[in-house]
């Protein structure tokens, strides 16, 4: 078996190969103009790939489970959800339209809100079995999603076809004024996030023996959901949302390192999201020539995958 | 020393601790017996702050043990739980290695290592240090998180049926170590022990509990007669006096 910090330098080095391809591959229409379009998304996808993963591991490590995610429990429906009700009550010349910074800091307040609501109301005893926490987020989700549909049916058309253009966010639609100040939340949460990583290990033991080894617990979960829905706010705000990308990074990565270790599982986890969201829009461009995002990719085999998971855990269950 | 002072604790209208008070000697031996539910995992749980108390306070050394430190409070004191699950697979000597997390704070120094291969010694585990433990009997892991707990080097340490699982040669072994633990290095035990005879034969002090409520609470040699063991486990329980030992004949008692 290979050592961790073998397979972290092989993914660290696919990934550097992705990122080559994709920044300079059969750059076309002139490179001044194509490159710097290229960093941009390739920045954004290199910021959205770590935080998802960061966000994905620690949520898992503080819920005790790895089939839960906070976009799979409907963090990312609250920014379609968000910008709906900003539409529908003022409108699209609203200053919360208007002023991109503002629009983005409602956003995220409101994600974190939602999440620390759904979170205390879902996990405070600790006890349900997943598969309920598990309906109980979806059944939180479609709800919402209802309610966003039924707004967007009774708003103006023409603020509609406004407010589709803001929801319509991609890798390929980056929100160039806001990578900076994403860039910026995400490095703060970093800087925090990789002192707290051995907290994390302890923490993966469990309650009683994390408080034992001196983790005030209670605290620390919710200072870590708070990190966490802030990442994936942060992330949805700016390329729209990737639900099921944590999913499958945080999983492979547990399986591929099969360690406790939080350094390893969050830098490798980094590593195959970067692969995945940059090689994976590299194949979709160059060699199957389509204009879809990868977003709708990582979807469709992140759902396969999740479903996979279920399976196997309720097989293991049963 | 930990002075225990009026806790209580309901879950819903059941109150499974009520108004206990009690000092736990320092550098000695105290052990927790009762009946099952008498409420000694939850005392136990609200003393390591696993749990809080509704009422009453728990007093380390006079000061209040809900507003130590954390980091503070694992250097000082440390608990096993009854049942122990982990999500996570890992080895025994890493395990192990999370006992000296308060001090090392995830980076293990030489010293760090030394306490951990001691630990392993005194659990008889040095040569399956490198299994994973769902690799190991009920017992060997066992060991390993009593393991755990004496890396952590604590003044105090709390154990909650630490015997479970375990056979009798291993019993015992745990139990000299503790004696030794205490008398050697002068640190405080408390134990929750079902088996009264381990209790009788080791412990300092016995405590009993029933629903909730401290019935007794004094030397062993008190505590371990038949009178005082009805009021306990409302059974007779005959004493013998074996090799200067107390040992309780109840193995075909008829109330
Ligand atoms: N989290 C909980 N919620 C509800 N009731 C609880 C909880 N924990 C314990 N109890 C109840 O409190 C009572 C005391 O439980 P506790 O675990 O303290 O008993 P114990 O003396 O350790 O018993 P045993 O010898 O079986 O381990 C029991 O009746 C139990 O059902
Ligand atoms: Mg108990």
């Amino acid at each position: 078996m290979r050592k961790n910090s073998t397979k972290l330098i092989i993914l660290a080095v696919i990934a550097l190969i992705c990122m080559l391809l994709f920044a300079f591959y059969n750059i076309q229409g002139g490179f001044s103009y194509a490159f710097p379009k290229r960093l941009e998304r390739l920045f954004a996808m290199v910021i959205t790939g770590t935080a998802i993963a960061y966000a994905t591991v620690a949520f898992q490590t503080v819920t005790r489970n790895r089939l839960l995610t906070p976009s799979v429990m409907g963090i990312d429906s609250m920014y379609e959800i968000v910008q709906t009700i900003i539409y529908f009550a003022l409108g699209s010349s609203s200053i919360f339209v208007v002023s991109r910074y503002l629009n983005f800091g409602v956003s995220i307040i409101a994600m974190v809100l939602f999440a620390l609501i759904l979170y205390r109301f879902l996990f405070r005893a600790d006890k349900h079995p997943i598969f309920l926490l598990l309906l109980a987020g979806m059944i939180i989700g479609t709800l919402l999603g209802s309610l966003v549909t039924f707004m967007q049916v009774i708003i103006d058309p023409v603020e509609y076809e406004s407010l589709q253009a803001r929801l319509f966010a991609s890798f390929m639609n980056v929100k160039t004024e806001l990578l900076f100040i994403s860039a910026g939340i995400v490095a703060l949460a970093f800087l925090y996030g990789t002192r707290i990583l051995h907290k994390l290990d302890v923490m993966s033991l469990g309650r009683d023996n994390a408080i034992n080894l001196g983790i005030s617990y209670d605290k620390m979960v919710l200072r870590i959901l708070i990190l966490s829905s802030v990442l994936i706010a942060v992330s949805t705000a700016l390329v729209g949302p990737i639900t099921f990308l944590g999913l499958i990074v945080s999983n492979l990565a547990y399986q591929y390192f099969a360690t406790y270790k939080h350094s390893v599982l969050i830098i490798g986890a980094s590593l195959i999201s970067i692969i995945a969201l940059v090689g994976g829009q590299f194949l979709v461009l160059h060699v199957f020539n389509l204009t879809t995002t990868i977003s709708v990719i990582i979807n469709f085999i992140g759902g396969l995958y999740f479903i996979y998971l279920l399976l196997k855990e309720s097989r293991k269950a049963g | 020393m930990i002075e225990i002072k009026g806790l209580s604790k309901s879950f819903g209208k059941k109150t499974v601790v009520e108004d206990v008070t009690l000092k736990i000697q320092a550098k000695a031996i105290t052990s927790f017996i009762g009946p099952n539910g008498a409420g000694k995992s939850t005392l136990l749980s609200m003393v390591s702050r696993l749990l809080d108390a509704d009422t009453g306070e728990v007093l380390l050394d006079q000061s209040d043990v809900k507003k130590m430190k954390s980091d503070a409070f694992a250097k000082r004191v440390a608990i096993l739980k009854q049942a122990n699950h982990l999500n996570i697979r890992l080895t025994v000597r890493e395990l192990v290695s999370f006992g000296r997390y308060p001090y090392s704070k995830g980076r293990l120094n030489k010293e760090d290592q030394k306490f951990v291969d001691q630990a392993l010694e005194y659990m008889n585990l040095t040569d399956m240090q490198d299994k994973f433990l769902d690799e190991l009997s009920g017992g060997q892991k066992q060991r390993a998180f009593i393991s755990m707990v004496i890396a952590q080097d604590t003044d105090y340490i709390l154990l909650d049926e630490p015997l479970n699982n375990l056979d009798m040669k291993h019993s015992v072994q745990i139990m000299k170590i503790l004696r030794k633990l205490v008398d050697e290095l002068g640190k405080t035990v408390v134990i929750v022990l079902h088996d009264i005879n381990f209790a009788s034969v080791y412990s300092d002090r016995i405590v009993a509990l029933k629903d909730g409520r401290l019935v007794k609470d004094g030397p062993t040699h008190e505590i371990i007669n038949s009178d005082a063991l009805r009021e306990v486990y409302d059974m007779h329980i005959p004493v013998q006096v074996q090799d200067g030992c107390r040992i309780c004949v109840y193995f075909n008692s008829h109330n």
